[in-house]
């Protein structure tokens, strides 16, 4: 065979394999970082849900006004002692490798939470003490209190369902090869670097997913993946920084929107934790007036360009919990000065650690510029996060500069922080008022008793001050104009039934 | 001394060599306050989980424990497995490899594409302004901060006029064009870096050939400058040129650590960065203990070619 | 000579930062956020509202001590380890060695960012991280240089009159060493300020308010497009600076070492 010939045939192959191919729709989605492993029981970074969000489907959603409504699970039915809740079951779902979605293996779900070493779900759901299966598609779970947030627990990676034939097949590894029962199944993970879904043909839900294939490129570096956008190579950026922004509204081609998130950005104080806890946990007139110093408007303006909002409180205020009663307060210079003179501490100078993050860095040096005219001498010290994050549990800070996610339940965004023997409370705060309030807060059901609740813990919270709560950010999705049907949601997380790519 | 001689002496040379390396990275990691488990943790709390991770990867064991499981486990073939992600550290390494290799493949290129010429002129033409103008262009080479001169590349070639891509990678069987164009800036950026190396090291070696007999010899029997220089003493100069460069090549696998964070090349430099900030000890005793093996091994091929030539060389009288 | 004359300017320059700035490096003023170079403002501001230019001046000071500091650790032990390793030979200086090549075969960045990092970000441990990364090079030229004069003349001479080992290697031995290790120190001074500057640009160096060259590129990379001069003029310094040591060295290679001429 002549070399024309040979040249043309592989043409001819190389199209002819290439060419069903182009007509799939494909929509590309930038990542902040690369996801840890994809199982959800062992998954703790945040990038690691939205890849979820293609592959896992969970027992329920949480629509953008915080409302819990039906994904796996039809329906939720709490006991009068709120001591166990029954869950019904959507009939008809498989898994990925066409197992079938039922009570048993939502039983196997739950016990693997609970149960395997290195689970980070366990601490979300760990009052469930057993789950019974009452038949092939109801389900009750047996608790050791009462727990209204668990069902929010239950709208993200603790209620992901995963095949139970496949994770005892793969056992540790299954991070590598997650199979689930959301829209897309899982084809395959490059090294830091895509992961690639397909169209699931049996999902519960097909009719709402109109895209064939998913990628999901991680790019670190924001500018890079802003030039992906504008160049086309990606369809769709998650959490856009505001100084991107311009740059995206600029352009025709691209759209963006912005939610407010469920968390916010904080400064623990130390309070009793070690030695250093001395300086600001003595007195609660030096905390306050640290807090009456920082004028938050203004800090948001410069650093953000107003795209982020000002924050005094543990929910944003667009969070039906935040207490309307208490807004951001005015900065006032004069009341900080008189209160550390009070206090005996007319010349407070404390030491700030700050992860070499950008928005924290800077935000850092306009604090620092706005202690010093209340007399404060606010000091910046540079730590790596991991670093920043141990020494905050040993105690070994006055403050530090971090942040949280937040949760769809209000419970998740402060119980852990405040409470006595909370987890993450490296303040060392206690106030056995507010553990009263927050435990009681679990037990109620209905809205407005629970606001009630938290609107007390508020304002003791912003009594004590054991943390500056600073500003909450907006969730920026950035996409080309040929995405459609995009609806943002305050957790960020890019939900892709229903969209459609032009 | 014979050749099989020098060589079976430098090859047991190495093992000790990558041994040490081996402990001082193992030391070196276990000086990095927090560890894998904490990293993976995060904002997210719960001792239990931090406990059992700890218990998985053996880091509750005492420092010479953990390094003999890792290197009976590395003895048998298997790098072990990044704790973030947890695939193994073999995958990772393969993947990422060839990425690297073929940035310093291209950055030697264009170094010597610089670097040779350069050289060649500045050992033809000594004390004229050729050849100090090929000095300075050689130290401005090497001077040059990487990461900056990547950044304003970027500035000028990607954001400015948009002719290329500011960052990202395509591997070359999905779309060679791509992939050039992304391996372009990164390439130069590290190339010319080594250029300012690759000249003075053709320098060097064009100047010794070019005072040996032969070449009087060519010259004495009006061979035409232009061939004597580019025919007959480049083509001598170029061995131990090559033997040099074999050095820097393995440096530029070892290392193009920034360049490669700047224009989101994800190849060695990325992945050992990143596991440092992750503490990802796997990942980074496995990146480490491969680069190092490389660098060495390439030093052991220069080492040896250099021996070969060198006989042939003097004893050119 | 035009590159001993730029050396001594940054050397001025950064002593004397206090008088020449004209603003000061850490005031901030958010009004002047990113403003492009003005008459105000020669070099423009940075993403805070502070003088670039300023900031410069103030930053080569930190330069200065990334340059001369490692050096000085690196020589400092290098010098009694090479003379130890060359002169005592055997298991000694086999030990030395097999140490050095290690340490060689390590990405330097690597070390610096580990030890740095365990350190703690600052300039003072990034300067110390460096003196040791740089430290294997200058043993081995410490060593190299040791072994050569050993087998001299002299030395042999200075020996058969009867001088202790130690005496004859520091009256005798020490002074040929110097040479090579100053050329050498010339163009390791600035490898180490750039090798300061990726620390900086990576976080694990001089912290901020307080200005560097390095940390300046770090901030600037997030405003490429709208404030190139954020990141223009600290590289453009630091290879200015970085050049004139090199050109340094090479005239100082050429002064005191005939082999090289």
């Amino acid at each position: 065979m002549s070399w024309t010939r040979l040249l043309t045939l592989v043409l001819a192959l190389a199209v002819a394999v290439a060419g069903p191919a182009a007509a799939q729709t494909v929509l590309r989605i930038g990542l902040n970082d690369d996801p840890d492993a994809l199982d959800p029981t062992i998954s703790r970074a945040y990038v690691g849900r939205l890849v979820f969000a293609a592959f896992c489907d969970k027992l329920f959603d949480v629509t953008p006004d915080l409302k819990i409504v039906p994904q796996l699970a039809t329906g939720y039915e709490w006991a009068s002692d709120g001591r166990s809740v029954t869950i019904k079951l959507r009939p008809g779902v498989k898994f990925h490798d066409g197992e079938p979605l039922n009570a048993e293996a939502v039983r196997f779900n739950i016990d693997r939470h609970l149960t395997m070493p290195g689970s980070f779900r366990k601490s979300e759901i760990g009052e469930i003490k057993s789950v019974e299966v009452v038949n092939d598609l109801t389900v009750r779970l047996n608790l050791s209190a009462p727990l209204v947030p668990l069902l929010a627990a239950l709208t993200d990676r603790a209620g992901m369902m995963i095949s139970p034939k496949a994770a005892r097949e793969l056992g540790d590894k299954f991070g590598t090869h997650p199979v689930c029962a959301g829209p897309y199944r899982f084809v395959e993970r490059v090294a830091q670097g895509k992961i690639v879904g397909e169209r699931f043909a049996d999902y519960w839900d097909k009719g709402n997913v109109h895209i064939d294939r998913v990628e999901f490129v991680p790019i670190t570096d924001s500018t890079a993946r802003l030039a992906s956008l504008r160049s086309g190579d990606l369809q769709m950026i998650e959490r856009v920084s505001p100084t991107d922004l311009a740059q995206i509204r600029a352009d025709s081609r691209l759209k963006v929107v912005g939610v407010p998130e469920l968390g916010y950005q904080m400064i623990p104080l130390n309070l009793a934790n070690g030695p250093r806890g001395k300086l600001l946990g003595s007195d609660v007139r030096v905390r306050q007036a640290i807090d009456l110093a920082i004028d938050r408007e203004t800090l948001v303006k410069t650093v953000f360009n107003d795209e982020y909002i000002a924050g005094n409180q543990w929910v944003s205020p667009a969070s039906p919990y935040y207490d309307a009663r208490l807004p951001v307060r005015k900065r006032d210079v004069a009341r900080a000065r008189q209160l550390l003179k009070e206090a005996g501490q007319p010349n407070l100078a404390f030491t700030l650690i700050v992860p070499p993050e950008r928005d924290r860095q800077e935000a850092a040096l306009v604090l620092q510029a706005m202690l010093a005219e209340a007399g404060i001498t606010m000091t910046i010290q540079t730590q790596e996060n991991v670093t920043m994050l141990q020494n905050g549990r040993k105690g070994d800070f006055e403050a530090y500069f971090t942040f949280w996610s937040g949760r769809p339940d209000p419970d998740g965004n402060i119980f852990t922080f405040v409470t006595c023997n909370g987890a993450q409370n490296d303040s060392k705060y206690c106030n056995p008022e507010m553990d009263a309030l927050l435990l009681k807060a679990r037990h109620v059901a209905d809205l407005a008793e629970r606001k009630k609740l938290y609107d007390q813990a508020t304002e003791i919270l912003l009594r004590d001050v054991p943390r500056i709560h600073l500003w909450h950010r907006r969730v920026f999705t950035g996409f080309s104009g040929k995405v459609q049907g995009f609806t943002p949601h305050p957790d960020g997380i890019i939900r892709l039934r229903g969209l459609r790519l032009s | 001394m014979s050749l099989p001689l020098f060589v079976s002496r430098r090859a047991v040379a190495l093992v000790p060599t990558l041994l040490v390396v081996s402990v001082l990275t193992f030391c070196l990691q276990q000086l990095l306050p927090g560890d894998p488990a904490l990293a993976l943790a995060g904002e997210e709390h719960d001792p239990a989980a931090v406990a059992a991770i700890r218990k998985r990867y053996h880091l509750d064991q005492p420092l010479p424990l953990q390094y003999g499981i890792w290197m009976g486990k590395l003895l048998r073939g298997d790098f072990g497995e990044s704790i973030r992600s947890r695939i193994p550290v073999r995958e990772l390494i393969t993947s990422k490899l060839p990425v690297t290799i073929e940035l310093a493949v291209c950055s030697m290129a264009i170094a010597l594409a610089i670097g040779l010429p350069v050289g060649v002129l500045a050992a033809a033409r000594p004390g004229t302004p050729i050849a100090g103008a090929a000095n300075l262009l050689a130290l401005s080479g090497l001077s040059v901060p990487h990461f900056w001169l990547g950044i304003m590349l970027i500035l000028l070639f990607a954001v400015r006029l948009g002719w290329l891509p500011a960052s990202g990678f395509v591997p070359p069987w999905e779309d060679l064009g791509r992939n050039l164009a992304t391996i372009l800036l990164p390439s130069v950026v590290l190339g010319t870096g080594v250029a300012g190396v690759m000249m003075r090291h053709t320098r060097g070696a064009m100047r010794e050939v070019l005072g040996a007999d032969y070449v009087r010899t060519a010259r004495a029997k009006s061979v035409p400058e232009g061939r004597v220089v580019w025919k007959h003493a480049l083509r001598n100069a170029l061995i131990p040129v090559i033997t040099l460069g074999a050095i820097e090549f393995g440096r530029l696998l070892s290392g193009a650590v920034l360049t490669e964070q700047i224009f989101a090349i994800p190849g060695f430099g990325k992945l050992l960065v990143d596991g440092v900030f992750n503490r990802d000890y796997a990942v980074v005793q496995g990146v480490v203990l491969v680069s190092a093996g490389l660098y060495v091994f390439l030093s052991f091929v220069g080492d040896i070619l250099y021996f070969l030539v060198n006989p042939r060389l003097r004893g050119s009288v | 000579m035009l590159a001993g004359a730029v050396v001594g300017a940054f050397i001025v320059v950064a002593v004397g930062a206090a008088r020449v700035a004209p603003f000061d490096p850490v005031a901030t003023n958010f009004a002047l956020v990113r403003k492009a170079p003005s008459s105000l403002h020669l070099l423009g501001t940075d993403e805070v509202g502070r003088d670039v230019l300023s900031r410069l001046i103030w930053g080569a000071r930190a330069s200065l001590l990334a340059a001369v500091i490692p050096v000085t650790i690196a020589v400092g032990i290098s010098i009694p380890l090479g003379l130890l390793s060359g002169y005592a030979g055997g298991w000694v200086d086999d030990v030395i060695m097999r140490m050095t090549d290690a340490m060689l075969a390590i990405p330097f960045l690597i070390v610096a960012i580990a030890l740095a990092a365990f350190l703690g970000p600052s300039l003072g441990n990034a300067m110390i991280a460096i003196g040791i990364a740089t430290l294997p090079l200058f043993v081995r030229l410490a060593r190299g240089t040791a072994l050569g004069i050993r087998t001299e003349d002299y030395i042999e001479a200075a020996r058969s009159l009867g001088g202790s080992p130690a005496r004859i290697a520091v009256r005798h031995v020490l002074p040929n060493m110097l040479p090579p290790l100053l050329i050498q120190s010339s163009l390791t001074a600035a490898a180490a300020i750039i090798a300061e500057a990726s620390l900086s640009f990576l976080g694990l160096g001089q912290q901020p308010p307080a200005p560097s060259w390095g940390s300046m590129l770090n901030a600037a990379q997030r405003y490429l497009s709208q404030a190139p001069w954020m990141a223009l003029y600290p590289g453009l310094t630091i290879f200015v600076i970085v050049v004139a040591l090199n050109v340094l060295g090479d005239g100082l290679r050429d002064v005191l070492d005939p082999r090289h001429g």
